[in-house]
């Protein structure tokens, strides 16, 4: 230890350097020792999460392919007012970008773009453009009428002017079932195209289900855990343990074993004669299915919270409370209860947000009905390559999680959570 | 605190760049990619084997699921390790419209056994710009002999008739082929199908038809999925790609019998992933396996009909009956409209999840 001497009113070290000083220098080579260690993680976690999600959150406004394969064409409809199709100048326009994209093979870019808001309009485009590529010189405005009739649309084009737009917002719209009409206007998709809405409050609802599901089921295992005598109480930690080692892919699949209809329960039940052979239940392939395995997949994460929060809390509370006379459920929900909450908190908001993310089991055994929001995101990312949709949809999904972050934090503070 | 962020960003982007540059090609190897299961094993006994026994080079087999995503990702990220890809017509003509395949020269094909030249050799409507054609497969629909005792499925019309044959049905999930389905029950003639599809009526009446058999389909992804739903007794009926069926018949001796009626045939065709390093090597497999000997070869292993016409009288005659394009089978077959989907698939897509998910 320094010795500090007060006679010249600046506190020194033995050497003369202020302790001032020194204190810092300490803490700085503590710091950059501290920050080396982290600095692995900090790396992880810009390459894989910082900088994905902000490549995400801007697919899903960025729009460049029609503003940089049509801009003159764009340029050109500035002033036009939609109320008639515009002229032959603007058509010769078009035509000779049209044949430059369509040679450096860009122009199914294009197709492909203006299709997302105008069904039916991709081969609008394609076959234009392969017309365009055999004659020389105009008048275009025909040609291009007679290569497909939706060029004397003015529908058509004023399509074509909102998806040159460099940002924006209809990938956002369609992810929440809207679009803009002819004149920009924002409406709602046609009813029977509704399904993004119904599907987030669908995940929502599940997700809130499977976390209530997982809290009633973890809540006694995890009492037992912590309270039995260690010989059985580790037996209880094996048994959470071990389905929560093993893959995912083989817990799912062994509940489609178990559930299908000619599936293991289903012969039990027709065996012991509850159902007949005709009547087997459809437990797989359904919303039931997708709830099932993911409660099961999910519980470890429930229990393992409140396993490790109930764990220190001293036997000696409920004895206590005893003691002055409360009855056992009244010790149970004015003291046990109240210092689980931590645990609670903890579980659920993990439970929940796995669940609200969840993908490969609702795949595997949602079946028709039992398709969560993140099987759509998947769906545009690998099927339909609509990735701007995806990545709208994805951060719709992000923003909900934060909001459900925000919202806990305000109702029951962050800090009181626990996972250990 | 600034400067620590900046420096860290400018490390995290060095160390990406490792990453990337970490990725070497090995110049005697060729990534083919296709459809897994009884399909890919045909390719591999009649192209691959006899490919790397003819010219040394590694062939690795990989299987995907359809569609151009994970092309899309290669070509994009400039990181292709994929060099051939076993494609449907639609994704090859979507592929080559927004330049993520690359155009292969019909001229450098060889001339079919019989001295016809590749061109007139291939069937009409199997060569395309960026795809070489192969294969001619099809949907249908198939079901469990022993479930049913009297009268058996034979027309198109029985997988949606759950009165008249009681059971759960395996349809694939998705609105293709199953629209056109629907409309062919309904009365549309083959031809009038995608024209009826064209117009919101057409395909209101579609879905309603769909319908009927709503509360007993179990909707399949992979194409491994149908024979199994169908060997367990988890469906009666099925729709399934007619190779696949074949497999669990012949192969597996299970007690399937396919119903022709009302196929919607299709094509499977090699692509080449823009910008892989072993172009050369991808075009002399493509020109080896697409000859009249190896498409007449993997009729062995798989009911798929070869696009070469010189191949035709080379497939053995216990098989030819199998083939989609056998005259008997192929009398009320429909082609998938490519154009007709690229139009409107993001739009059926749509529908068809509001439609499933109501």
């Amino acid at each position: 230890m320094a010795q500090a001497t007060l006679d010249m009113g600046v506190i020194t070290t033995v050497d003369g350097t202020p302790l001032k000083t020194k204190l810092r220098q300490a803490e700085r080579r503590n710091r950059l020792r501290s920050f080396g260690l982290v600095f692995p993680l900090l790396a992880f976690i810009m390459i894989s999460f910082v900088f994905p999600i902000g490549d995400m959150i801007f697919r899903s406004v960025d729009n460049p392919v029609v503003a940089q394969h049509l801009p003159r064409t764009l340029a050109a409809l500035e002033n036009w007012d939609g109320q008639e199709i515009p002229d032959e100048e603007v058509f010769s326009v078009l035509a000779q970008e049209m044949r430059v994209a369509a040679e450096a093979r860009e122009i199914g870019k294009v197709a492909t773009r203006l299709n997302y808001d105008l069904p039916g309009s991709r081969s609008t485009i394609t076959k234009t453009a392969r017309k365009i590529r055999k004659i020389e010189e105009g008048p275009y405005k025909e040609v291009f009428i007679e290569a497909d009739k939706d060029w004397g649309e003015t529908e058509t084009w004023s399509k074509l002017k909102q998806v040159g737009e460099r940002y924006t917002i209809s990938y956002y719209l369609a992810a929440v079932d809207l679009q803009r009409d002819a004149t920009g206007n924002i409406i709602s998709q046609p009813e029977n195209r509704q399904i993004y809405v119904p599907l987030f409050l669908r995940t929502l609802w599940v997700s809130l289900l499977i976390t209530v599901i997982c809290l009633l089921l973890a809540y006694p295992i995890a009492y037992l855990m912590a309270t039995l005598p260690v010989r059985y109480s580790n037996l209880l930690i094996i048994l959470v343990l071990l389905p929560f080692w093993t893959s995912l892919l083989v817990r799912t699949t062994s509940w489609i074993v178990l559930l299908q209809t000619e599936g293991v329960l289903n012969d039990i039940l027709v065996w012991i004669g509850v159902i007949s052979d005709e009547g087997r239940i459809q437990m797989i392939y359904n919303m039931t299915g997708t709830i099932v395995a993911m409660v099961h997949i999910l519980l470890p994460f429930m229990v393992l919270p409140l396993f490790s929060v109930m764990k220190t809390i001293s036997p000696s509370y409920m004895r206590a409370a005893k003691s002055l006379g409360a009855t056992p459920s009244r010790a149970f929900w004015t003291v046990y209860f109240p210092n689980t909450v931590p645990g609670i908190g903890a579980g659920s908001l993990l439970v929940f947000i796995l669940a609200i993310g969840y993908y490969i089991t609702p795949a595997l055994v949602g079946g028709r009905t039992g398709q969560l929001i993140s099987n759509f995101i998947a769906f545009h990312m690998q099927s339909s390559l609509n990735w701007g949709l995806a990545a709208a949809l994805g951060g719709l999904l992000l923003a909900g999680v934060l909001a459900l972050y925000w919202l806990y934090n305000r109702v029951v503070g962050i800090d009181s959570m626990k996972f250990g | 605190m600034r400067r620590f962020l900046k420096s860290s960003v400018y490390a995290t982007v060095g160390l990406a760049a490792l990453g990337l540059a970490g990725v070497s090609q090995a110049a005697d190897s060729l990534t083919v990619v296709s459809w897994g299961g009884a399909y890919t094993n045909s390719q591999i006994n009649a192209y691959h084997k006899p490919y790397e026994a003819k010219t040394g080079v590694k062939i690795n087999s990989e299987d995907y699921n359809g569609g151009l995503a994970q092309i899309r990702a290669q070509v994009e990220a400039n990181n292709v390790t994929w060099d051939l890809v076993d494609l449907e017509l639609s994704d090859v003509i979507r592929g080559c419209d927004e330049g993520l395949l690359e155009p292969i020269d019909h001229g450098i094909l060889p001339a079919g056994d019989d001295g016809t030249a590749a061109t007139d050799d291939f069937l009409e409507g199997t060569l395309y710009e960026c795809g070489i054609g192969q294969i001619i497969w099809s949907t249908v629909f198939a079901y469990d002999a022993s479930k049913f005792t009297g009268d058996k499925p034979s027309a198109i019309g029985d997988l949606f008739d759950t009165a008249k044959f009681p059971g759960k049905r395996g349809l694939r999930k998705t609105p293709r082929v199953n629209i056109e389905w629907a409309l062919m029950v309904d009365g549309v003639a083959g031809e009038d199908v995608y024209e009826t599809l064209s117009s919101d009526e057409g395909v209101d009446r579609a879905f309603s038809v769909l319908d009927r058999i709503k509360d007993d389909v179990l909707w399949w992804e992979a194409g491994a999925q149908p024979p199994q739903m169908l060997a367990d007794g988890e469906v009666s009926m099925t729709s399934a790609y007619n190779g696949r069926l074949f497999n669990a018949i012949f192969k597996e001796g299970k007690p399937f019998e396919i119903v022709w009626d009302g196929q919607v045939w299709d094509l499977d065709l090699w692509g080449i992933v823009k910008g892989t390093p072993n172009l050369e090597q991808a075009l002399d497999f493509v020109k080896f396996s697409t000859d009249t000997q190896r498409l007449a070869d993997q009729t062995k292993w798989i009911s798929y009909g070869p696009v070469r016409q010189s191949s035709l009288p080379l497939v053995a005659e216990e098989m030819q009956p199998h083939m989609p394009n056998y005259p008997e089978n192929f009398k009320t077959a429909l082609q998938n409209d490519f154009e007709w989907w690229a139009d409107h698939q993001d739009e059926m897509n749509e529908r068809f999840a509001a439609w499933l998910a109501q």
